[in-house]
């Protein structure tokens, strides 16, 4: 009986110390691929043109209890621009979404959605639509950014008000994020 | 034991190959088998874990006693599942994306569960060694069969894995595609006339 105790128990710490070692020796290069397939897409579309490669130019802030990834886009040699990814909810779930913010004139340079579960062919078009994305290119981040149906500015994607509402709710909340951490941020992409 | 280790590796390939004939690890053949490419990253991903888990079952097979059997054996064919999914997340992060839940499900397939119930908990390690080999690739084999079937007629292209190439209409360019054979009831359909073949080829 005891015997039955033991044979389990020593499998299981067994299995359980091996999985935490090949588990640390992957996190890193897991962490990677996951920057370059899933987060690489969207920060090289909000950073097009840059001429560094924003995943290595990259840094962990504290915005309150949450780490939040920065990644510095350089243009025309200088360090100007900072992306970053924001989780949102949309219609069918969370929504990753990926703002890039020229840091001189405080606006921003674009947007772009990383993972959502949106209804392909209509939410999932504030993802593939450039013309609804293109909308908040340029715009100040003292501005509100609202859907036209709430008093905004911003044109939903028809048929789809509660994804188009969830990335400019999201867009809101990360230019909140941005001037609450501006100085940190520009301190840290000059060092 | 009768048979040699050359027999026991070979069985896992016509006589006793998973799918068709012992009908295991269904649920992976169905979603899995829509192109080559995934095919062939699962058909490895099974083959290391029932290499390892019936080497590892096999040395440690005096030491399990019976009543809690079936606990160490999952608990040996879980950790390798964890280690194949982990290693494909660092060094393949695209076929992961692919195959995403199929990996950890490999533990409850049944396929490395059977084999270390019916051989490697009860012989030698080399020759369960061969059995998990032949069983594996016997396993890929069907994987691959299916998959470039309903491929080629379900989605008329052909993805070859690890070169990221993949060729477009295969049956030329008139062809249209019979949708039906990418959806999981033309993968029942496909395996039930593969079974089929088999067994009429069998009968000669």
């Amino acid at each position: 009986m005891v015997k039955l105790f033991i044979v389990v128990t020593l499998f299981s710490s067994i299995s359980g110390g091996l999985l935490a070692m090949v588990k640390s020796a992957t996190q890193e290069k897991i962490e990677l691929q996951q920057l370059t397939y899933v987060k690489g897409p969207a920060i090289n579309q909000v950073l097009e043109g840059c001429t560094n490669n924003p995943l290595e130019d990259r840094f962990k802030l504290k915005d309150g209890g949450r780490e939040i990834d920065f990644f510095i886009g350089e243009f025309e040699g200088k360090r100007n621009t900072v992306a970053f990814e924001n989780a949102g909810k949309g219609f069918g779930g969370a929504m990753g979404v990926m703002v890039a913010i020229d840091m001189e004139n405080d606006q921003i340079r674009g947007i772009g959605i990383t993972t959502h579960s949106e209804t392909p062919g209509v939410g999932s078009r504030v993802k593939t639509d450039p013309s609804f994305r293109r909308q908040f290119k340029g715009i100040s981040v003292d501005a509100a950014f609202k859907i036209k149906a709430e008093g905004g500015d911003i044109d939903a994607i028809s048929g789809a008000t509660v994804s188009s509402k969830g990335v400019a709710d999201t867009v809101m909340e990360s230019v909140e994020i941005y001037k609450r951490l501006k100085k940190e941020i520009k301190n840290k992409a000059q060092g | 034991m009768a048979k040699s280790v050359i027999q026991e590796f070979t069985k896992g390939l016509w006589a006793e190959i998973p799918p068709f004939r012992l009908v295991l690890g269904l649920c992976p053949i169905l979603a899995v088998t829509k192109s080559l490419d995934n095919a062939v990253g699962m058909g490895i991903a099974v083959i290391f874990v029932l290499v390892f888990s019936n080497v590892f079952i096999s040395l440690l097979r005096n030491l399990i006693p019976k009543e809690v059997r079936i606990a160490c054996f999952i608990i040996v064919i879980a950790t390798f599942v964890i280690i194949v999914e982990l290693l494909m997340q660092a060094y393949a992060y695209p076929l992961f994306q692919q195959l995403g839940i199929f990996i950890p499900l490999i533990v409850v397939n049944c396929i490395p569960f059977g084999r270390a119930e019916a051989f490697a908990g009860k012989n030698k390690v080399l020759p369960s060694f061969a059995d998990g080999l032949g069983m594996g690739i016997g396993y890929a084999i069907s994987l691959i069969a299916l998959s470039i079937f309903r491929e080629i007629l379900g989605n008329g292209t052909l993805t070859f894995p690890f070169i990221k190439y993949s060729i477009q209409n295969v049956l030329g360019p008139s062809f249209q595609p019979f949708t039906f054979l990418i959806e999981a009831p033309g993968a029942f359909m496909c395996l039930g006339l593969m079974l089929c073949i088999m067994n009429m080829l069998g009968k000669k």
